[in-house]
């Protein structure tokens, strides 16, 4: 077939413009970021915090030793205190004082961007919980309000306790509150929250609860999950298979 | 500036009661610098106790501002003249209080440069933003009608007429102010020991109990200590409401009890169980629980029992302990107790460091010297228009 070198240029246009269209409108579908952890998967290695240290290490989480001022955006607890309503004397073995993954719920109904008196938390259309470090005032009002304990509050300047910067993210002041923020500019990417990527097992799945065959729409449709204190109606949209 | 220079002339002992105050303060500033350059690190709150004694004395002492509507409203709403005599000492009580409060919740700030940021992104779904309204407002009514009715009275006139519709304004004003207070805590899901419907009339109960308390106290220093008196009757008539008002507070505290134990709810349950007996062996606030209860006990029949609430000496005594018992119970136990055990079940003790406990003095220090010397403004007005 012969083509003529104006044809060419027609035909070349309207791939380019269909693909930036296909670009346009997926990111235009509406998203709902959400993570199922496979709690089983996770207890494999009970010593791994894989997940943890990617996490802590991308986003410049400073260590500060003392248990009081600990900042933590992902974390291991145990499975009594991560799920209180489940508290048993015959729990299973497989769960009873094991640990268990938490992090921020990234909540549809987010009790701590209610109470916010700035504005500096707040919820994306996409689901993500976000922090302004820059206008929160530091007054942990949404460390209060958090049923979680997910939120961390900057006692101490964290800078001289950051292990090893990370040059691409900003590291935070005293006085103000952060967690964790679902690795908003990865997701912006196109990649997977750190953790998810770093975990060996493959016990996080990450993606969009809004598209029906996404994979951890599947999941959810097969599998039997269950979600912290579901009965203070925050709706976490962090799911877990135990 | 407004009739200020009544309260720079004073005794020697007064001059050394302000220059007490003003070292209190001054290394109260001292200790806010250090905190101010280290961090809240330098408290001894934690990643689970994340308010402690700054934000109780807060939730205490706008009860303290909301109770000068006991001595407004009868008088302004029924025109109970008893209380014509000490009305503006209850609106500048509640002025000094407001004040209080207000630094109270600025040095509980960990970014303490940024706090207008409330202004300036004006949130309504949050119960802060309503707080800081309420508290401004009330402070510049309570301000307005000090200043005005005391400037009329200099005069010996009347006080213009505008001024009534802005007292009565103050007087919903007043009950708000708590109201937006408990607020604050009983709407957080996963606190259970603030998830109580009665937690406002509870503060409201035990606020209209200790205001009075204090300033029937104040009442009775003025008079040792000036030649102003109060008079017999208001001081009677306040500890009426005292009795009426610390009755009900003992009676929604049962209410709690009745709740948490007869629901037998963990999460209600717990917050109990470590304000009584502790958990996981801490024990920090347990003597505090008990010695707020027994005194509550004991302030009862004082108050009930008519010979002792008309003998000045008992009463005296009897606001003392009212006045320690409802201090310790919003002051230190509600606010802490409210955090442990976490969310997560944690139990993590707190006890607050020296500097904060110095900054906690001076902002009362501070409180101290304002009612200081607006007394001292007021009743010079006073003495010299009966003089003249």
């Amino acid at each position: 077939m012969k083509i003529t070198r104006q044809a060419f240029f027609r035909l070349s246009g309207l791939a380019g413009l269909a693909g930036a269209a296909r670009k346009l409108l997926a990111a235009a579908a509406p998203k709902r970021w959400a993570m199922v952890v496979d709690a089983r998967k996770c207890l494999r290695d009970q010593g791994c915090t894989k997940c943890i240290q990617a996490c802590h290490r991308a986003h410049n989480v400073p260590e500060f030793g003392e248990p009081k001022h600990q900042i933590a955006w992902i974390w291991k607890e145990r499975f009594e205190r991560a799920f209180p309503s489940q508290r048993s004397e015959y729990t299973a073995e497989t769960f009873k004082d094991k640990p268990v993954l938490v992090l921020c719920n990234h909540c549809d109904n987010p009790p701590c961007v209610r109470v916010c008196p700035t504005k500096a938390t707040w919820k994306r259309e996409d689901g993500l919980v976000m922090m302004d470090w820059h206008r929160c005032i530091g007054c942990r009002y949404c460390v209060a309000a958090c049923p979680y304990g997910s939120r961390s509050f900057n006692w101490l300047d964290p800078r001289p306790h950051i292990p090893a910067l990370n040059a691409d993210f900003p590291t935070r002041t005293k006085g103000v509150v952060e967690k964790c923020t679902f690795c908003e500019a990865r997701l912006a990417q196109g990649r997977p929250p750190a953790c998810v990527e770093a975990c060996p097992d493959k016990a996080l799945l990450f993606g969009n609860l809004a598209e029906a065959d996404s994979e951890v729409r599947k999941l959810l449709r097969a599998r039997y999950t269950i979600r912290r204190k579901p009965e203070l109606g925050t709706l976490p949209q962090i799911f877990y298979i135990v | 500036m407004f009739m200020f220079e009544k309260a720079v002339t004073g005794s020697r002992k007064y001059w050394l009661w302000l220059l007490g105050l003003f070292a209190v303060m001054g290394l109260g500033t001292l200790a806010y610098l250090y905190q101010f350059n280290q961090g809240l690190g330098v408290t001894g709150l934690s990643r689970d106790v994340s308010w402690g004694l700054y934000i109780a004395q807060f939730t205490f002492l706008v009860g303290v501002a909301a109770s000068a509507v006991m001595v407004v409203l009868p008088y302004y709403l029924h025109d109970f003249k008893v209380f014509a005599k000490i009305t503006i000492l209850g609106e500048f009580l509640a002025i000094s209080a407001v004040t209080m409060c207000m630094l109270f919740v600025f040095v509980d700030m960990g970014q303490p440069t940024r706090v207008l940021n409330v202004m300036l992104h004006p949130t309504l779904n949050s119960m802060m933003f309503w707080d800081f309204v309420s508290l401004g407002g009330y402070l510049l009514l309570n301000g307005v009608i000090a200043l005005v009715t005391l400037s009329a009275e200099r005069r010996d006139i009347a006080p213009p007429g505008w001024i009534k519709p802005v007292i009565l304004l103050s007087i919903p004003w007043a009950v708000s102010i708590h109201t937006v207070t408990a607020f604050l805590y009983s709407g957080l899901p996963g606190r259970s020991l603030w998830l109580t419907a009665i937690l406002a009339p509870r503060f409201l109960a035990s606020a209209f109990s200790a205001g009075p308390a204090l300033l029937i106290l104040l009442c009775l220093i003025i008079r040792k200590l000036t030649r102003f008196d109060p008079g017999r009757e208001p001081i009677q008539k306040l500890a009426l409401i005292v009795t009426y008002a610390m009755l009900i507070n003992v009676f929604f505290v049962a209410m709690e009890f009745f709740t948490a134990f007869y629901s037998q709810i963990p999460e209600h349950l717990e917050h109990f169980h470590y304000l009584l007996h502790g958990l996981e062996g801490s024990t920090t606030l347990v003597p505090w629980m008990w010695v707020s209860m027994i005194l509550a006990v004991v302030a009862l029949p004082l108050l009930i029992v008519p010979r002792a609430r008309r003998n000045e000496k008992v009463l005296a005594a009897t606001c003392g302990i009212v006045f320690a018992s409802l201090w310790i119970d919003k002051g230190i136990i509600l606010i802490v107790g409210g955090f442990v055990p976490s969310p997560l079940g944690a139990v993590t003790a707190y006890t607050p460091t020296l500097p904060e406990v110095a900054i906690t003095l001076s902002i009362w220090a501070l409180g101290a010297l304002m009612i200081t010397v607006f007394y001292k403004i007021a009743l010079s007005v006073r003495e010299s228009l009966s003089e003249a």
